[in-house]
């Protein structure tokens, strides 16, 4: 499995962030709204069948979020952190390799 | 099976964690934006990096910059509704000071560029600042509660624009601001949609490479706004261009007789005469993209407003020197 891009983002915010007022409300940590794990969200959730994959990428270019990534080999995995559940992917998808299942938790 | 490599970079220059609603069409057009940009920078200066950003208000400033927090992972500057332009520009001047090769990007949602930032647009445009100014077009003030902007197309439901006994909704036709950089003559000035993702990474390229300002104007989908479902976002983007509502075209330095349109697909027949596009058949009714949309909704109670609208989109794509072909549902 391949890692998130977003993993070291996560970690330096772990590690820098603090409560302080910046001067001029200066964000000064870039790419920190990782903390935020807007997974909780979701209604329906993505599930994706790897076979029937071709790896035309419409899902990784289109994802708003973006919570797709690529792995090693090219194929899309699924960030169930920051997944919103729009859909998207799975409306867009040429192979319906991905659907959306109504999550239970 | 060959793979193929991506058709874009995978560095990521906007971080997942913002409030974007579910299925932002917006959101999708700023991630290949900086995508897009930074390949255009690798390949001009050998620095991916090399680009900042200045942001108007708007739904995208406001979602991607929630005090302590960012989405974005390059330099990035929020300024008020009405100066994302002109502080690019001033950034563009110190980056020129100082030595600093790169390109700053402006980005302003509709209310910002179509109606109270056109005045710095204007001005950053006309001055010749070494920027691109893109305009994400979602068609009415999301941000603040769907109010109309100039932007608006006719026909559509907005809070301030209510249909009713009285009232179609908004009464106006759209503003095309891309039409109105293109009359600054600038080098390159091009309208792009998320329903074509890759057109839109190609003239962002085109667009970060020129030298001198540019402006994109991009139609990108809100479901909370236009009352569509989320999954729908890009189909309806794609129906925009297929249906003949939204155009796809690229002006280069005022050149209005030279206008390089994209063929909308979906069907459509293009004529071309010399190279040049003058006429377009459209097969697909604008119902499509309407029927899809809560906004557009009350219309079809009333055919007439319909017709009205292809009336109108056929007088906008007069100005483009093109004469097209709606068709109505069933024919």
């Amino acid at each position: 499995m391949a890692e998130s891009p977003f993993k070291a983002d996560i970690e330096r915010v772990k590690r820098e962030y603090s409560e302080k007022m910046t001067p001029g409300a200066v964000a000064r940590i870039p790419g920190s709204s990782v903390v935020n794990k807007t997974g909780s969200w979701r209604v329906f959730m993505p599930e994706f069948n790897r076979d029937k994959c071709v790896r035309c990428y419409l899902c990784y270019i289109y994802c708003p979020e973006p919570a797709i990534y690529l792995d090693e080999e090219n194929y899309p995995v699924f960030d169930y952190d920051y997944c919103k559940g729009c859909g998207i992917c799975a409306n867009e998808c040429p192979t319906d390799a991905i659907v959306m299942v109504r999550e239970t938790k | 099976m060959a793979v193929r490599k991506p058709p874009i970079t995978t560095r990521e220059y906007w971080a997942p964690g913002h409030a974007a609603c579910a299925g932002c069409g917006c959101a999708t057009a700023l991630k290949l934006a900086t995508k897009a940009f930074s390949e255009a920078m690798e390949e001009k200066y050998g620095d991916p990096n090399a680009f900042a950003i200045a942001q108007a208000t708007g739904c995208m400033e406001v979602v991607s910059a929630v005090f302590p927090y960012t989405a974005w992972k390059v330099p990035w500057i929020h300024v008020a509704f009405e100066n994302a332009a002109a502080a690019a520009s001033g950034v563009e001047a110190a980056w020129k000071k100082l030595g600093r090769r790169g390109k700053i990007l402006a980005i302003g949602g509709d209310g910002g560029t179509a109606d109270i930032g056109m005045q710095a647009l204007s001005g950053m445009l006309e001055r010749r600042h070494n920027v691109v100014y893109l305009m994400y077009d979602n068609e009415a003030y999301m941000n603040t509660g769907i109010q109309r902007s100039s932007s608006t197309p006719y026909g559509a439901w907005t809070t301030t624009s209510p249909p009713g006994k009285y009232s179609i909704g908004e009464d106006k036709p759209k503003k095309w601001v891309a039409l109105i950089a293109a009359a600054h003559q600038v080098p390159y000035v091009a309208t792009a949609s998320i329903g074509n993702p890759f057109d839109f990474v190609r003239k962002m390229k085109r667009a970060a490479k020129v030298d001198g300002p540019a402006f994109v104007q991009v139609h990108c989908t809100c479901p909370t706004g236009w009352k569509s479902p989320l999954e729908k976002g890009v189909e309806i983007a794609r129906l925009a261009i297929e249906t003949g509502i939204w155009p796809l075209f690229e002006i280069e330095n005022g050149d209005f007789f030279n206008i390089k349109i994209q063929a909308p697909g979906g069907g459509a027949k293009v004529k071309r005469e010399g190279g040049r596009v003058v006429a377009i058949e459209f097969k697909k009714p604008i119902e499509e993209y309407l029927k899809l949309q809560g906004r557009f909704k009350h219309l079809f109670k009333r055919p007439e407003a319909i017709d009205e609208m292809r009336e109108q989109i056929k007088a906008m794509w007069k100005v483009l020197g093109v004469d097209v072909t709606l068709p109505k549902p069933g024919e």
